[in-house]
């Protein structure tokens, strides 16, 4: 089993940079201080043996939803558009990506 | 007695015997709200103009001679978490400060359809995390009972609208007792359903296994009549659940003689404040006199819940708060390139609380850990699960305090994250296990309200509202209104 270990400060701008989240330099010390202190307190999990536990992401059973592939009425362009910082044409507009 | 002080139930009466307008009513609120805001601050938008057209529509409607529904023409209040078509919607959150949502949630629909007034959206933490309502990128929300302590959270606001009667009653959600610690701290009854009872569909999502909307109320059979109006199978909402839905007003009234009370020792350790369990087991005294059996019993996993809920909590919130980065809607911040765009879009738009959060869930999630902490997680989840099903083998309800101590003052915990989230010990569990929780008023501690906590099977609201309206009935602490000075000074006797 991986044991919980403590978190870097370099793990912190590595989390960062995958949350897609620009911190400061001092939120980059307090975020690997605070995490720790979480992740110390998380570490009691590593007590219980659960090698024959089955893992629950929902607490009641969640079955699929099917339904008939038929055309209904979806929301208009205009609607989806009225919230976009930037749009144009119909399309979202994001600064240059290559 | 102020007509801002009557319940759902009794303002109905009044409106059926043309006793009052819901113009008239409507317009009491918004006084009340206007009078109140400055102190209280519960409303992050206040929807005078809409509510009062609404109402206007159902005085026609009673003027026509036509019937009206329960809970038609009585203005309540929804957390700003909950979509409203046209109607601003911002989790308290610079992100979405401007954000006007193109559709409604479900539960808005269903009451806007049952008649209620929106009187405005409700304060709450940034996103729904938090515990105190501090969080709120705008301003903190203030007890009634004390302006200069926290209403709880993240539902202050639906909390603290209720028990200061800018409201007649809220919608707010619980993630991990948001609905439940609130109304304890505030002295009104929250209740959390059955995952997957009420649909959460167009509820901004924070962590979707655990996310759940319910009713915050003056008393019981208001929250019944709620629940009624909002529960139910949508099929717009996968998880939503296809049950029997009882008329759940039919479980009020029905005696708890030889009801089966289990009372999980776990819930009673370090860190609960023996004020507080000493006003709960006085609450085990009186239904025991109802002719209740209660008797203690063990969930031995408790001890795990704290700690498995902030990984999975977190995990989930940081894969769904993944959608605000600029693009389609929200607040959008300037960068060079499009990563840099996003990556200050979010420093900018999200406060320190959910950061945490995102980087705690992005780390439990990430390549190497995922096994260790998210997995790990789930598997204890099972666990707690377990521990309730094999509980509600032997017992029909069980009970435990609602919060480990009553409102705490403004920065008492707000330093410290850890002991912010340990004030949810006693109502994550009942997130994880699925199962509904009641917050309902138990008594007081330095003038401060105590919630007693009631967990049931799960969709077995019905045995919920049966001891809790007992309870209620038999010792009235419900009717014991906020006495300060600002609050009270306006009606409230």
């Amino acid at each position: 089993m991986v044991k919980f270990v403590k978190i870097s400060r370099q793990a912190v701008e590595h989390v960062a940079l995958l949350a897609r989240l620009e911190l400061s330099e001092q939120e980059i010390g307090t975020y690997t201080e605070q995490l720790n202190t979480i992740l110390d307190y998380a570490a009691i999990l590593e007590k219980l043996d659960t090698s024959e536990v089955q893992p629950t992401a929902h607490a009641v059973p969640l079955h699929n939803v099917l339904r008939e592939d038929e055309v209904r009425v979806s929301m208009p362009q205009e609607k989806v558009l009225q919230n976009a910082p930037d749009a144009e044409n119909g399309f979202f507009r994001v600064p240059k990506i290559v | 007695m102020d007509i801002t002080a009557k319940t759902a139930g009794e303002l109905h009466d009044l409106l059926v015997q043309k006793e009052i307008t819901s113009t008239e009513l409507t317009h009491a609120f918004l006084d009340r709200v206007r009078r109140l805001e400055g102190q209280v601050q519960a409303y992050v938008t206040v929807t005078d103009k809409s509510a009062l057209k609404r109402a206007a529509e159902v005085d026609a409607k009673i003027a026509r001679g036509e019937a009206i529904g329960t809970l038609e023409g009585i203005p309540m209040a929804l957390k700003d978490n909950m979509c409203t078509e046209g109607i601003r919607t911002t989790c308290s959150s610079k992100m979405l400060e401007e954000f006007v949502p193109p559709y409604s949630a479900e539960v808005a629909i269903r009451l806007q359809e049952a008649g209620a007034i929106l009187l405005g959206k409700l304060n709450m933490d940034e996103f729904a995390m938090g515990s105190s309502t501090e969080n709120s990128r705008f301003f903190p929300t203030h007890n009634p009972w004390d302006l200069e302590r926290v209403p709880g959270g993240s539902s202050g606001g639906a909390a603290a609208s209720v028990a200061a009667a800018e409201a007649v009653y809220a919608l707010g959600s619980d993630t991990g007792g948001s609905i439940r610690q609130p109304a304890a701290f505030c002295g009104v009854v929250g209740m959390k359903p059955t995952y997957g009872a009420v649909s959460r569909y167009g509820l901004i999502a924070f962590a979707s296994s655990l996310d759940q909307i319910g009713p915050l109320t003056k008393d019981v059979r208001d929250n019944a009549l709620v629940m009624n109006a909002i529960a139910g199978h949508d099929r717009k909402d996968s998880t939503s659940v296809r049950f029997d839905k009882p008329d759940y007003t039919q479980f009020l009234g029905k005696n708890i003689k030889g009801l089966k009370i289990g009372i999980p020792r776990e819930y009673f350790g370090e860190g609960i404040d023996s004020d507080v369990a000493k006003v709960i087991w006085d609450a085990v005294a009186a239904l025991k006199d109802l002719g209740a059996e209660a008797e203690e019993c063990s969930l031995p996993h408790t001890d795990y819940a704290m700690p498995a809920y902030y990984l999975i909590a977190p995990a989930e919130c940081s894969s769904n708060l993944a959608r605000y980065d600029g693009v389609r809607y929200g607040y959008r911040a300037e960068g060079d390139d499009l990563i840099s765009m996003v990556r200050k879009t979010r420093a900018e738009g999200f406060g320190p609380e959910v950061k945490r959060r995102i980087m705690l869930g992005t780390y439990a999630l990430s390549s190497g850990y995922y096994d260790a902490y998210y997995v790990k997680a789930q598997k204890v989840r099972t666990l707690i699960k377990q521990d309730f099903d094999q509980a509600f083998g032997t017992y029909d309800v069980l009970l435990s305090p609602t919060a480990p101590t009553v409102a705490f003052k403004f920065g008492e915990k707000s330093s410290n994250p850890l002991s912010m989230y340990l004030s949810d010990i006693c109502t994550v569990p009942v997130n994880l296990a699925g199962i509904p929780g009641i917050s309902i008023p138990a008594g007081f501690v330095g003038g401060l309200p105590v919630g007693l906590h009631l967990m049931g099977k799960a969709f077995d609201e019905g045995t919920l509202y049966q001891v809790a309206y007992a309870f209620e009935q038999h010792t009235g602490f419900h009717k014991v209104k906020p006495s300060t000075k600002e609050v009270a000074a306006h009606g409230l006797e």
